[in-house]
């Protein structure tokens, strides 16, 4: 999907994830998904504009179960930001551009 | 007259927007496609589209949203990430503003499309994304094995509801009628399906959950008054769509749910503005009368335009 956007498996999620001092976004996805692509160039757009302050990585869920599982996640894509290894918002299916944006900025 | 931005400025890129990009870029107007999310609009989420002509065995959403960009690439195009703030189009220059910048054009195709209706009912956002879906094609998989109920009796819900027979142990489709509205070919499939169990002059009133998501899905016979809950682990909602026309509110003439109204050409009631695919009142909503909206309302703005 989006170049130069991290692959995060269930073996390291935890050290990307979890362990990161800089505010994550994960993006869970799966090849069969229509709209998990067309989320991909917002995506590295996002990664490029909080370059430093943002990490986005993205998890395939039909490689990795146990973490989409761990988090009740039954759709996607869903985007989920973590800081501090905590999950701070969820956002679940196609999402505007401005709208992720935004939700970005108020947890920074 | 003056200068623009460009000739015409399309709103949305599902197939209606990148269809009157395509007719519109090879009159060489200028064109500018503005799409909120990513382009595709809802064929994104359709599993097997198989009455577009052109393609024998169908072709899947994605797929045919990966040909249509393709062929609008081909052409001088540009397509850019915006969402319509505000917009003043009732003057010869049309003004669209966007969160970081204004756009003037000199004719307007409104192409935004539908977005799948809710239910209305207790549990549905809660559970959105735990259970709660509208996107088979994204969502089945986290379903393998599991009871599901659907909900509705247009062709969307019928087809999706087979699509999830491949991957649940049951479906219940629920639908408030003694009929299903979906296409013929679509009710004998569904017939044929053993999965596949319709319940009858039903609605879904509550969707019921825990920590781990949906559990069951509350269901009621419009007929009888009795209700029953369901066990299911999913609950996906296809009750038609609403018109993504929010922002065009004020601006255009819309019929009582929101659809914007044209004549035959696509024109709104507003000079040089024109209104394309499912966002329109229009009969029928179809990847088919969607791009041919687009070329109607393209050739008419064309022809706006030199009338100048």
């Amino acid at each position: 999907m989006a170049e130069g956007i991290q692959e995060v498996s269930d073996a390291t999620f935890d050290a990307e994830v979890i362990q990161s001092d800089m505010p994550v976004l994960v993006d869970f996805w799966a090849p069969w998904c229509g709209p998990c692509k067309a989320i991909g160039p917002i995506l590295e757009t996002i990664s490029k504009d909080f370059e430093g302050r943002l990490k986005i990585v993205k998890c395939n869920v039909d490689d990795n179960p146990s973490t989409p599982s761990n988090y009740g996640i039954r759709a996607i894509p869903t985007l989920i930001l973590f800081k501090n290894g905590e999950k701070v918002e969820q956002i679940v299916g196609m999402v505007e551009k401005s709208k992720l944006e935004q939700t970005i900025k108020n947890n920074l | 007259m003056g200068n623009t931005d460009y000739d015409l400025v399309i709103i949305g890129a599902g197939p209606a927007g990148l269809a009157a990009a395509l007719y519109a870029a090879r009159a060489r107007l200028s064109v500018l496609v503005l799409e909120k999310a990513a382009p595709g609009g809802q064929i994104l989420v359709t599993d097997w589209i198989e009455n577009y002509p052109g393609f024998p065995e169908g072709i899947s959403g994605p797929d045919l949203m990966t040909h249509m960009l393709a062929q609008v690439n081909r052409f001088d195009v540009g397509i850019e990430t915006g969402e319509v703030v505000s917009m003043a189009l009732t003057d010869t220059v049309k003004r669209i503003d966007l969160s970081d910048r204004t756009i003037t054009a000199k004719t307007v195709i409104v192409a935004t499309g539908a977005s799948p209706s809710k239910l209305g009912v207790p549990g549905e956002n809660k559970y959105l994304g735990r259970g709660v879906s509208t996107c088979a094609t994204c969502d089945a998989p986290f379903f393998r094995d599991s009871v599901v109920v659907a909900v509705g009796g247009g062709d969307t819900a019928v087809q999706e509801s087979i699509f999830l027979t491949r991957f649940v142990k049951k479906v219940y489709l629920v639908h408030r009628r003694d009929q299903l509205r979906a296409v013929k070919v679509l009710q004998e499939r569904a017939k044929e399906n053993d999965k596949l169990e319709i319940l009858w002059d039903s609605t879904v009133t509550e969707i019921k959950g825990g920590t781990e998501g949906v559990d069951a899905v509350t269901v009621k016979n419009v007929k009888t008054g009795e209700t029953s809950d369901i066990p299911a682990e999913g609950c996906f909602i296809w009750v038609g769509t609403v018109p993504n026309t929010g922002f065009a509110v004020g601006h255009m003439e819309m019929d009582e749910q929101g659809f914007i109204i044209t004549d035959e050409n696509r024109r709104t009631n507003i000079p040089g503005v024109y209104a394309a695919g499912d966002v329109r009142n229009t009969p029928l909503r179809q990847v088919v009368t969607a791009v041919a909206d687009g070329a109607i309302a393209a050739n008419d703005a064309m022809h706006f335009i030199e009338s100048m």
